[in-house]
């Protein structure tokens, strides 16, 4: 009836994790019981889940990227805690079992559902807004892939309390992950997460190619676009390129799990090292997809609070677009030990320092933009300053491993772990951090408090440099990554240095909760009546904050790169607003995705479990769903001109009544 | 001075072709994203294809005479697609209904001689389970038959929404799609065709 669950499969002799599980549910109960005290489900679900406002989407992504985060970080701090233990000639409070899927969840969650619902969320956010479009292509289609997203997070935690998860390292490569070798369901959770997720992604990119490609404001040429929609737009070809290669391949994994095929076994013909092959071929571009938007939100804040226009902003589209071509020629450079020969290895070590080259150009961009600008010392501006000195180390680091014969040394050594933590929270938290300070008064209408959201960048700052500089020194040492037990008590005192960092930055972390709260109690001081806080030059700047749900009354016609700039140069923001209205179509909000993504959950779980009448049943209402909307005839309504004008009146009085 | 209510038609108008050139842009992309999966996979079937530990090769076991008739049913399909559009054109319900009609038809031909070819290859001990080669070779053939049988729910599910609303605006964009949809598989097909059969045998 249940397949392979039974009540067995809940670890109950695993206090640390029931401990943690019974906190979860305890959460959500009271978060439950908040609503229900309140009486908001109606507003939950008709202003929020069933939403197909970007902004609101936006929100959701990002919110669950933070709660993840803490997941994420969490486990960050039990390895930590763990190593230092282990290299004091202490056994621990993590026996390998729990603390191989503890590494195969952090790394998991703070990539899949962390860092790219963050990305996305950003995207969701500005880019309808910056080329002056009233929502995406396919609104529905963006619900959809919110709740896949969601799901997969879900299915994710569920595996926390229920079974097990992978222990296999974030790719599981086999034949470790083979069924003959992971018998139990944690490479399945592994699978059908991941597969969830990147099926939402895919989708996304679909949707933002068709709404950067299709629905720009008139005049905006390309080469027009801000420079965040530049680089989203080319992000989203390297998800629509690279995405469909982990389908698959997590779907071939899939089947040798499930029906003894053999593609990656050790026998029968099967091909290990064409797995390693093809879920870098994704792995590789995915970094990119990362790295990308972040550089756009850089782009941006750096002009904006340098008061200048942005130094070369030709160059640094070139360099995004070469980035995006590069980017599918050097994955093999996570595997020059795989014995390729000296040629293969040759070729990828140089296209991997070519690819720096363009990063570099960058760099020297957002300095050159700097220069001589009138710098405006906000936190965002302080995130980027922070991300241009630890991303070049970062960067650097990259260079030396791209070096075939340095990596045979440090291969899998914690000098690699440094090097790519390096990056990502240089890179990509640091900027996502930066576009929250700087995008947040545009979601809520006010800003963030200043002087908690400097503390929270210093904390993080010199917590990341304390936590993982001694990583770089130990994988010199020659200690290897993902070590639990009996480590040599030589990297005992390196250990303990790297632990006081990530207390740090949970400091850091703490700052920025206390951040939010403090400006969530003084909005009303702190609020954004002009919609343009910060003296911005592109026009998401131009609407107000929050927008109006359908963004511009007027779509604005673009002349120049900074199109809000020349507007308001020229004095002629008010022409934006003393044009006649029209009606406007706007879609509605739909349950659809919800009760799909929800299906696709249940289809999962039950594949993981082995529940085929489940899995039918699930896969069979999916179908049914789908049908159904596409049945449905109207999705759209219309908002009257009436409607219009006294949403805008509004803004307007708010406006003038501070001023 | 245009009257608020012309500029209302104008922009309904312009919001309608809009939306379906944006349909169209993104159903292209998902080919992409389908195209990659397909391509990625018949890489995997290259570095497989001699894989063959114990088992047949594909010299030993291809039957040529059903795969020819297989392409040729696939063949027929793209030209009652090509009728499809005429009659789409022309707003003639019924050889719409009946092209697709036909389509569908053909489709559970093809898939049908498939599966008897699956069928016969498990029967006689080639199974997917045997090596790595075979394998990559049920699991290419089994994606482009899976996205067929995908294909024929949609066109069932076309049928009759053209019984319900008619050959209207949206109907004939489904269609496209649909087209695009088919016509991809075509093409995928005579990839198979050429590099996994007709190689294959030599």
């Amino acid at each position: 009836m249940f397949g392979k669950l039974t009540l067995e499969s809940i670890p109950y002799n695993e206090p640390i994790i029931m401990v943690t599980y019974s906190f979860i549910i305890l959460i959500m109960l009271s978060v439950f019981g908040v609503i229900f005290y309140l009486k908001r489900w109606q507003y939950l679900w008709s202003e929020w889940i069933t939403s197909v406002d970007h902004k609101k989407i936006a929100v959701m992504y990002i919110l669950l990227a933070f709660i993840m985060l803490f997941r994420g970080f969490t486990d960050a701090i039990m390895m930590r805690v763990q190593q230092v233990l282990a290299s004091s000639g202490n056994v621990g409070f993590l026996p390998p079992h729990h603390y191989d899927q503890i590494f195969t969840a952090h790394g998991v969650i703070m990539i899949f559902f962390v860092a790219m619902p963050l990305v996305i969320g950003f995207m969701n956010l500005v880019l309808p807004l910056q080329i002056g479009a009233r929502d995406v292509a396919f609104p529905f289609l963006n619900n959809l892939s919110f709740w896949l997203t969601a799901s997969a997070a879900i299915l994710i935690n569920v595996s926390l309390g229920i079974g097990e998860f992978a222990q296999t390292g974030w790719l599981a490569y086999p034949p470790l992950s083979e069924i003959q070798y992971s018998p139990g369901v944690g490479v399945d959770y592994w699978i059908w997460s991941l597969q969830l997720s990147g099926i939402g992604t895919t989708l996304t990119a679909i949707n933002f190619l068709v709404t950067v490609i299709k629905m720009r404001a008139p005049g905006m040429t390309m080469f027009k676009m801000p420079v965040f929609t530049w680089t989203s737009l080319c992000t989203n070809v390297l998800i629509l390129v690279s995405f469909p290669v982990l389908t698959l391949t997590l779907f071939l994994l899939t089947l040798d799990r499930y029906f003894d095929f053999h593609f990656f076994t050790n026998d029968f013909g099967g091909n290990t090292m064409m797995y390693v092959n093809l879920i870098w071929i994704w792995g590789h571009p995915e970094v990119y997809i990362l790295v990308l938007p972040v550089f756009g939100i850089f782009s941006e804040i750096v002009a904006t609070f340098s008061k200048k226009s942005l130094f070369g902003y030709n160059s640094l589209i070139w360099a995004t677009i070469v980035i995006t071509i590069l980017s599918f020629i050097v994955w093999l450079h996570h595997f020059f030990t795989m014995g390729a020969g000296a040629n293969v290895n040759a070729f990828f070590g140089i296209t991997t320092m070519i690819i720096s080259v363009p990063t570099g150009v960058k760099i020297f961009n957002w300095l050159f933009t700097m220069y001589q600008g009138r710098i405006y010392m906000h936190s965002s501006m302080l995130w980027t300053i922070g991300f241009l000195i630890t991303f070049s180390v970062g960067g650097m680091t990259g260079v030396l491993l791209s070096l075939p014969a340095a990596d045979f040394v440090l291969h899998n050594s914690l000098f690699l772990v440094a090097h790519f933590h390096n990056v990502i929270i240089g890179g990509v938290v640091f900027g996502c951090f930066a576009g929250l300070t700087y995008w947040f008064p545009k979601l809520f209408g006010f800003i963030l408090d200043e002087m908690w959201g400097k503390r929270a960048f210093w904390f993080w700052v010199i917590g990341f440099f304390v936590a993982f500089m001694p990583l770089y020194i130990l994988g010199f040492m020659g200690m290897t990554r993902r070590l639990s037990q009996n480590i040599d008590p030589e990297y005992h005192s390196m250990l303990v240095i790297a632990a006081c960092g990530s207390v740090l930055i949970g400091i850091g972390i703490l700052c920025q909760i206390i951040q939010l709260y403090v400006s969530i109690k003084n909005s009303r001081q702190n609020i954004d009546v002009t919609g343009d806080p910060w003296d911005g030059r592109t026009l998401e700047w131009s609407t107000a904050s929050p927008p109006p749900v359908y963004n511009f009354a007027n779509i604005p016609i673009v002349k120049s790169k900074d199109e809000f700039w020349r507007m308001k140069t020229l004095q002629q923001e008010n022409i934006l607003q003393s044009c006649i209205y029209s009606k406007i179509f706007m879609p509605k909000n739909t349950g659809f995705g919800f009760f799909i993504s929800f299906f696709s959950l249940l289809f999962s779980f039950s594949a993981v479990w082995h529940i085929w009448w489940l899995l039918l049943f699930s896969l069979l209402s999916i179908i049914y769903l789908f049908i159904l909307k596409s049945f449905k005839k109207n999705d759209h309504y219309i908002m009257s001109i009436k409607q219009i004008k006294k949403i805008e009146k509004n803004n307007k009085t708010r406006e003038m009544h501070v001023k | 001075m245009i009257s608020n209510n012309t500029i209302n038609k104008i922009d309904n108008k312009f919001l309608h072709v809009e939306k379906n050139s944006k349909t169209i842009f993104g159903f292209w992309l998902y080919l992409v994203s389908d195209c990659i999966i397909f391509a990625t996979m018949f890489a995997v079937y290259f570095v497989m294809m001699h894989s063959i530990s114990n088992g047949p090769t594909g010299k030993e076991i291809f039957q040529l005479s059903v795969v020819l008739i297989e392409t040729i049913l696939l063949l027929l399909t793209a030209i009652f697609s090509g009728l499809t559009n005429i009659a789409v054109y022309k707003k003639n319900l019924r050889c719409v209904i009946l092209s697709l009609l036909i389509n569908f038809i053909l489709g559970l031909g093809f898939v049908s001689l498939e599966l008897l070819e699956f069928y016969h290859l498990i029967i006689e001990g080639y199974s997917p389970n045997r090596n790595g080669f075979l394998s990559a070779f049920f699991t290419l053939i089994g994606m482009h038959g899976i996205h067929i049988i995908f294909g024929m729910l949609w066109i069932i599910v076309i049928i009759f929404q053209t019984l319900k609303f008619g050959v209207t605006e949206m109907i004939a964009i489904r269609i496209k799609c649909l087209n695009l949809f088919w016509h991809f598989l075509d093409i995928i097909w005579m990839c198979i065709f050429t590099f996994i059969y007709l190689i294959g045998v030599l």
